[in-house]
């Protein structure tokens, strides 16, 4: 039988499984079925009672949940605190694959851990599939003008999985979490916490969302922001933006989208006042539909969006917003 | 504060493309990648306001050379360029393991990177750096300063709801954003400047790492097959006045049930 396919758990603030990580859980099952190999999943946090209710919630994904007490996380950056311990766990059990997210939390994990390890690493990974008895990674690249697929040159393999490779779906029965503890050879320099702070009004998360609608500088201000608002509120999305409306300071840099922002792929990603430069084109452009709202019929966003309606923002989304409520009454 | 700046040279966004060898095409005009730059202005404002200088260092083809230029025109002293014909098709453990050679090769109290590059958009060269140098990372970064008594370094994080305020003792390795703000335009006389500063090109045999070591022959992975992507089918375009344009969306949003 052919090594395991992990799924390593990035856990919210409430100390459950993320979206993401939940849509790990899913591809290693899916995974392990075609490559006839165990799937299992990792829960790595700070406390026994933590990671053991984490545990519980990721077993509703896979057979099997391990679950590391990682006490270092608490009051230190999570990456060096937990690379160690999760390292030591790969070289004791060899699974041939670790599937980790894409997410900025699982970048930092991925880079200490392919440091501490002896594994080939794929990054960006959109979709992942078992054939010829290795898993074959599909990127999107080059702002999705360009899909590759990349195998491992070796057999042990660390992935890196953007959100929406699949959608999470719980299995057929709760798996088993059992609590393990690895003798960690080494150690990486801890990073201590000196203060977590919490914005006042966090927006929703544009990571994993499934519908974005995004302002640019069309909206005018940080004012304009509110029609944006109230429609992402309609349909049950998240508000993203253009760089050039974050540098302006009218919204957090957390909800930008683009070359220095991040990438998303929504089903639907509204694009309100966005003209669709490249530097934010090559952030959406794999979105599921692009619906543009726009002055002008000669920007670029015409070009690669499925509807666009031409005038006034102003005039159109709020229309827009009062159609959609009035639909859901 | 003497701060090394690692900077990629990428090829210009929207100009990307494969090379027959299924490699980025890195002959067809390069640039400091994005995120790099805010990193270099950082650092650039740090050795303002405490002194000491600011190091490029960057690991590619000849024409890298040229993102190194404007960061010398915008104040970095001196820059150092990794360039070895076997370097070519390098994956980011190579890239990692050839960088934290030539780190130990200057003196630091700081090395700052760019939050992921616009051709890779891999984002684990940095800490897989700072793993093999034995380095604290802190990553993320919206804002760096140096801690209460100099001898460390605190870095805001950035995360979903807020940020974290991290801090550990330097040498330390940096990871920034673009919230640590906009970089500055070369002056005239940077420019001048740059051209007589100094750019030390180091080869594998420089660094003392042996060339069948790294590069494609190594490399973790490789790749398989190229697609273009489906194309979308054009746009359908809506001109009617706001209360018709409305009902034809909803109407477009609930065929494609995503309302």
């Amino acid at each position: 039988m052919p090594g395991a396919i992990w799924a390593i758990a990035e856990l919210d603030d409430e100390g459950q499984p993320t979206r993401l990580a939940q849509e790990l859980a899913t591809l290693a099952r899916g995974l392990a079925a075609e490559a006839g190999a165990d799937a299992t999943g990792v829960v790595l946090g700070a406390g026994a009672a933590t990671v053991q209710a984490a545990g519980t919630a990721f077993a509703t994904y896979l057979p099997t949940i391990l679950t590391l007490d990682v006490p270092g996380t608490a009051d230190h950056a999570a990456a060096a605190a937990a690379a160690p311990a999760l390292a030591a766990l790969v070289r004791e059990r060899r699974p041939a694959v670790v599937l980790v997210g894409a997410s900025p939390d699982g970048k930092d994990l991925a880079g200490a851990l392919a440091g501490l390890l002896d594994r080939a690493v794929l990054v960006n990974g959109a979709a992942v599939r078992w054939a010829d008895s290795a898993p074959a990674v599909e990127m999107s690249t080059f702002g999705g003008r360009l899909v590759t697929q990349s195998v491992p040159t070796v057999e042990e393999a660390l992935i890196l999985v953007r959100p929406g490779s699949v959608t999470a779906e719980p299995a057929a029965a709760p798996g088993t979490v059992t609590a393990v503890m690895p003798a960690a050879t080494e150690t990486l320099p801890l990073v201590r916490v000196v203060e977590r702070v919490q914005a006042e009004a966090a927006a929703a998360s544009i990571d994993d969302a499934r519908i974005i609608v995004a302002g640019g500088r069309g909206v005018g201000g940080p004012d304009g922001f509110g029609v944006i608002r109230d429609l992402a509120e309609a349909l049950g999305g998240a508000v993203g933006a253009t760089r050039a409306v974050v540098d302006a300071g009218w919204i957090a840099y957390s909800q930008q989208i683009g070359q220095t922002g991040k990438i998303v792929k929504p089903a639907l990603y509204l694009a309100v006042g966005i003209s669709g430069a490249i530097q934010h084109k090559v952030g959406m452009q794999t979105s599921g539909t692009i619906v543009a709202i726009n002055r002008d019929p000669d920007a670029p966003i015409v070009e690669f969006a499925d509807l666009v309606v031409i005038g006034d923002l102003f005039e159109i989304v709020p229309r827009l917003t009062a159609a959609l409520r009035a639909r859901q009454a | 504060m003497r701060i090394v700046v690692l900077v990629k040279a990428v090829p210009i966004v929207g100009n990307e493309r494969l090379g027959d060898d299924r490699r980025v095409d890195r002959a067809n005009g390069l640039e400091a990648n994005g995120n790099d730059e805010y990193t270099m202005e950082a650092a650039l404002k740090l050795t303002e306001a405490h002194g000491g200088e600011v190091t490029l260092l960057t690991m590619g083809p000849a024409a890298a050379a040229e993102a190194l230029r404007k960061g010398l025109a915008m104040g970095a002293a001196r820059a150092v360029h990794v360039s070895d014909p076997a370097l070519a098709g390098s994956d980011a453990r190579t890239t990692a393991t050839v960088l934290a050679a030539a780190i130990r090769r200057l003196e630091y109290d700081l090395v700052f990177a760019g939050a992921d590059t616009s051709d890779g958009l891999g984002g684990v060269v940095a800490p897989w750096l700072a793993a093999l140098l034995g380095l604290p990372y802190l990553s993320y970064g919206s804002r760096i300063e140096p801690g209460p008594d100099g001898t460390t370094i605190q870095v805001r994080r950035l995360g979903a709801r807020g940020y974290d305020l991290l801090e550990a003792p330097m040498p330390a390795l940096v990871m920034g954003t673009q919230v640590l703000g906009e970089p500055r335009y070369p002056s005239l006389r940077g420019i001048m400047q740059a051209r007589t500063k100094e750019i030390a090109t180091w080869s594998l045999a420089d660094l003392g790492i042996p060339a069948e070591t790294v590069g494609a022959g190594v490399a973790g992975s490789r790749v398989t097959s190229t697609a273009l992507p489906p194309p979308r089918a054009g746009a359908t375009v809506v001109r009617e006045a706001p209360d018709v344009a409305v009902a034809r969306v909803i109407d477009f949003l609930a065929a494609r049930r995503l309302i």
